[in-house]
């Protein structure tokens, strides 16, 4: 009865979106306040319809409905609680109905927190996100229903994918989703700007909380992604260059683009019409990322297997939402026109150089994502573009990205010169200096450019708040005052920029990283990395719902044993699947990480692999400070306070 | 010059050098870094340099994976076939977990000079189908397989697929 009314609530969710499109973008035109009025309650419906939806499917999980094929299918009795939650959108269907549930709690936002806002404006950005929603909600409902009913029902279903029993994976998905379609309302936004036709610093001021929202959820979900391939796949690896990884760095990119932009329309009115083509391909981009890969024109090692009438479908909502869009912009970006003036010196230039950089950056790695399968379809060749592409062309692309980081934060508005800038960073590029040398003294070229470049960073930003706290220049009890009111956007965005650069020091660090692989017997040992390890024992292990072998192992520095490791492997009897579970150690500043691979037939021994990762947890404690940067500005107290007029006069607010 | 216009051609020429020096890199990385798909029997044929680095695609052959310790050191070895041709492949590490014989893998590597495959990432489909797409179109130009017409056939048939007319080396 549940999976049923899951079904109906989905049904009902498709019309509502659609009725909140077609009246959200058609009333302001009508001069209708009723209509518009209309929009944000049926964006409130619309989000409880798939909700029910969604809590229906989760239900059918939790008590294992074998009769629903998707539970059937991708879950089973004996599979814990929260991977038969999370099992939910570990499929193809499943993830539909997450998407659709996060994009309508996107619309109910603005409708809930939006009575500031216009209503001709609201109107029409739910109307936007209501006709996205209903698309993809009509793609769920017609050809990749979750909710579809098999019968007879077997005895147990076919269960998790045992590498997806993974606590990463209960929280990467909805994260990283919630990054990916919460562009869905800086996207709306731009296009009912497009419709009006007019953009403003209230305009700006609305959409840079949702994009800078997005962005910390979108590189919470790649960190966490990346962190859980690390952890899970056992291959020692955090970033494959695999198109699927692409599809979510993309839309990262041009996303901060789009957070540093936003920033001078809301501050200087000017680059608007550029601001509006960021929002509309950094959404157009977290679409395809979500979807190309789906409808298998992308190969990737991580895709869903999915039907090609599906693919069809997909095709024609891309093409549409993105043409049409595009289409759009062409017509009505002429009448944005941009009022700030400024040199070309100056902190507004500086944004665009690093709008510039970035926009390269993703060009070469879209470029790189999709010449494969064109190249499949235009000449029939098969190729593949891996991970040397995209060192060899987005490495050099990021350097003076990174250069200029440092620099840019410190030019004023309307006017700079990169004296007194470059002045204030002597010991920033001391710093860096000394790093390069240090590391370039051992041979590593590569490290030692990334090394720098890190300190650089980091301490670039440091420099920055030193200069506005007036450290050392002004008794310490005082700057510690000031430190606390800085406003938290520019907190925030120097934690964003020492995020980067501590994560570009574990980038830089993990090129140093050694590993070995070897058969050991129990009691035989083996040197790398300046320790020795030695393995004690092979034993069985009782698991909740595989059974499993584990390696204990000893690390020892100079004699001194200060590390017992136990990787195991792991048999899921019932689908008859083996996986390895590597051991971890960290101290924060290295990883030493054991893979049990094998027991080679008459060795008696274990196959490991054991690998020693300098700098390793600072990748994703980068994109965490990242991440947290993110959160701190977007607390700032003029997105709360300031945000567009609340008691003026609502015709003030777009003027 | 008037500074609006001034602002405009810094710009242009900003957006030119980035064009240009990433389209410029695109450029040289791919002339250098480009990795073809190679089925067993189009090894055979093409019969690529030893040393140059290919993807290699099919179904490991049931029966073949063998793994010899040298020195500590263990090494993989197993053949890849597409029901025509079978190359010997070697490989030194971690399979991946999803390996097994009878499924679809790809490995990343180059031939060597005595005519193995000597591969330095090996790649098993992580989703909810294990059929690598490269894998699934070799197998259907082979003509062993069409995905129009069912599942594929049973892993264990696959090694007695073998031999069209090719000498599996």
């Amino acid at each position: 009865m549940i999976p049923e009314l899951g079904h109906f609530a989905l049904a009902l969710a498709v019309a509502l979106a659609f009725a909140q499109g077609v009246i959200g973008i058609f009333a302001p035109g009508l001069r209708d306040p009723r209509a518009m009025r209309a929009a944000p309650a049926l964006a409130l419906s619309h989000f409880l319809a798939i909700g029910a939806a969604f809590l229906g499917l989760i239900y059918a999980g939790v008590v294992s409905d074998f009769t629903v094929e998707n539970v059937a299918d991708f879950s089973s009795s004996a599979v814990p609680l929260i991977y038969r939650i999370s099992g939910t959108w570990g499929n193809h269907d499943g993830s539909m109905v997450l998407w659709c549930f996060i994009l309508s709690l996107c619309g109910a936002t603005v409708a809930a927190f939006g009575q500031n806002l216009p209503a001709s404006l609201r109107a029409r950005v739910l109307g936007v996100l209501g006709l996205v929603s209903g698309g993809f909600l009509l793609f769920t409902l017609t050809v990749s229903d979750p909710f579809t009913r098999i019968w007879p029902p077997p005895l147990d279903g076919a269960g998790v994918n045992p590498i997806l029993q993974d606590p990463g994976l209960a929280f990467h998905p909805p994260v990283l989703y919630t990054g990916y379609v919460g562009f869905s309302v800086a996207f709306a936004f731009a296009i009912a700007a497009l419709i009006e036709g007019r953009i403003d610093a209230a305009w700006g001021r609305w959409v840079r909380p949702w994009a800078l929202l997005s962005w910390c959820f979108l590189t919470s979900g790649i960190a966490l992604g990346s962190w859980w391939s690390y952890y899970t796949l056992g291959w020692g690896g955090y970033w494959f260059w695999d198109p699927v990884e692409n599809a979510a760095l993309l839309p990262w990119l041009t996303g901060t683009a789009l957070l540093h932009c936003a920033i001078v329309v809301e501050k200087r009115e000017a680059l608007k019409a550029w601001t509006v083509l960021l929002a509309i391909a950094t959404f157009s981009l977290s679409l395809s990322g979500t979807f190309l890969v789906r409808s298998g024109i992308l190969n990737s090692v991580h895709s869903f297997a999915a039907a090609p009438d599906q693919g069809l479908f997909i095709l024609g909502l891309l093409g549409l939402t993105i043409g049409g869009s595009l289409l759009l912009f062409a017509i009505r970006a002429p009448v944005l026109a941009a009022s700030g003036i400024y040199a070309p010196l100056s902190r507004e230039s500086a944004l665009v150089l690093n709008n510039i950089f970035l926009c390269s950056i993703a060009a070469v790695v879209f470029i790189g994502t999709l010449y494969p399968p064109f190249a499949n379809l235009l000449f029939g060749i098969q190729l593949s573009v891996g991970a040397p592409f995209f060192n060899q062309t987005v490495l050099p692309l990021t350097a003076p990205l990174i250069f200029a980081m440092a620099i840019g934060p410190l030019m004023p508005w309307k006017r700079a010169a990169l004296a007194p800038a470059l002045q204030r960073l002597w010991l920033a590029a001391g710093a860096a200096l000394i790093v390069f040398l240090a590391a370039t003294a051992e041979r590593h070229v590569i490290a030692a450019l990334g090394l720098a470049g890190g300190i650089w960073v980091v301490i670039g930003a440091l420099t920055d708040v030193a200069e506005r706290i007036r450290l050392f220049r002004i008794p310490l009890g005082a700057s510690v005052a000031r430190l606390f009111v800085l406003p938290r956007a520019a907190v925030g965005a120097t934690l964003g920029h020492i995020g980067f650069g501590v994560m570009v020091l574990g980038i830089a660090g993990m090129t140093l990283a050694t590993q070995k692989v070897i058969v050991l017997t129990p009691g035989q040992s083996t040197e790398l990395g300046g320790y020795s390890w030695t393995l004690n024992d092979i034993h069985d292990a009782p698991g909740p719902n595989y059974s499993q072998r584990v390696a204990d192992l000893t690390v020892s520095k100079n004699g001194q044993p200060f590390l017992t490791l136990h990787p195991s492997r792991r048999f899921f009897t019932a689908q008859k699947v083996v996986t390895n579970d590597a051991a971890i150690h960290t101290n924060g500043f290295q990883d030493i990480y054991a893979v049990f691979a094998d027991e080679p037939a008459g060795s008696h021994g274990a196959e490991l692999r054991l690998n020693r990762h300098p700098m390793a947890p600072e990748i994703w404690f980068g994109g965490l400070i990242m991440a947290l940067g993110g959160g701190i500005s977007l607390s700032d107290r003029r997105l709360r306070v300031g945000a567009p007029s609340r008691n003026k006069k609502p015709e003030g607010a777009v003027a | 010059m008037r500074a609006p216009k001034k602002r405009r051609l810094y710009l242009l020429l900003a957006c030119g050098v980035c064009l240009s020096a990433a389209t410029g890199l695109s450029l040289a990385a791919f002339s250098s870094t480009l990795t073809y798909f190679l089925s067993p029997a189009s090894v055979i044929a093409k019969n690529p340099a030893p040393g140059m680095s290919f993807r290699l695609g099919g179904i490991v052959q049931v029966g073949t994976v063998a793994t010899t310790i040298d020195a500590g050191t263990p090494t993989t070895s197993f053949r890849v076939t597409d029901g025509q041709a079978s190359i010997p492949v070697t490989f030194t590490g971690v399979l991946p977990d999803l390996f097994r014989e009878g499924q679809g893998v790809v490995a990343i590597g180059s031939m060597t000079t005595a005519g193995n495959f000597s591969a330095d990432e090996v790649l098993a489909k992580h989703g909810a189908s294990y059929m690598p797409k490269d894998v699934e179109q070799a197998l259907e130009k082979a003509g062993k397989w069409n995905p129009k017409y069912g599942p594929p056939p049973a892993a264990a048939t696959w090694n007695t697929m073998q031999v069209k007319s090719t000498s599996s080396s």
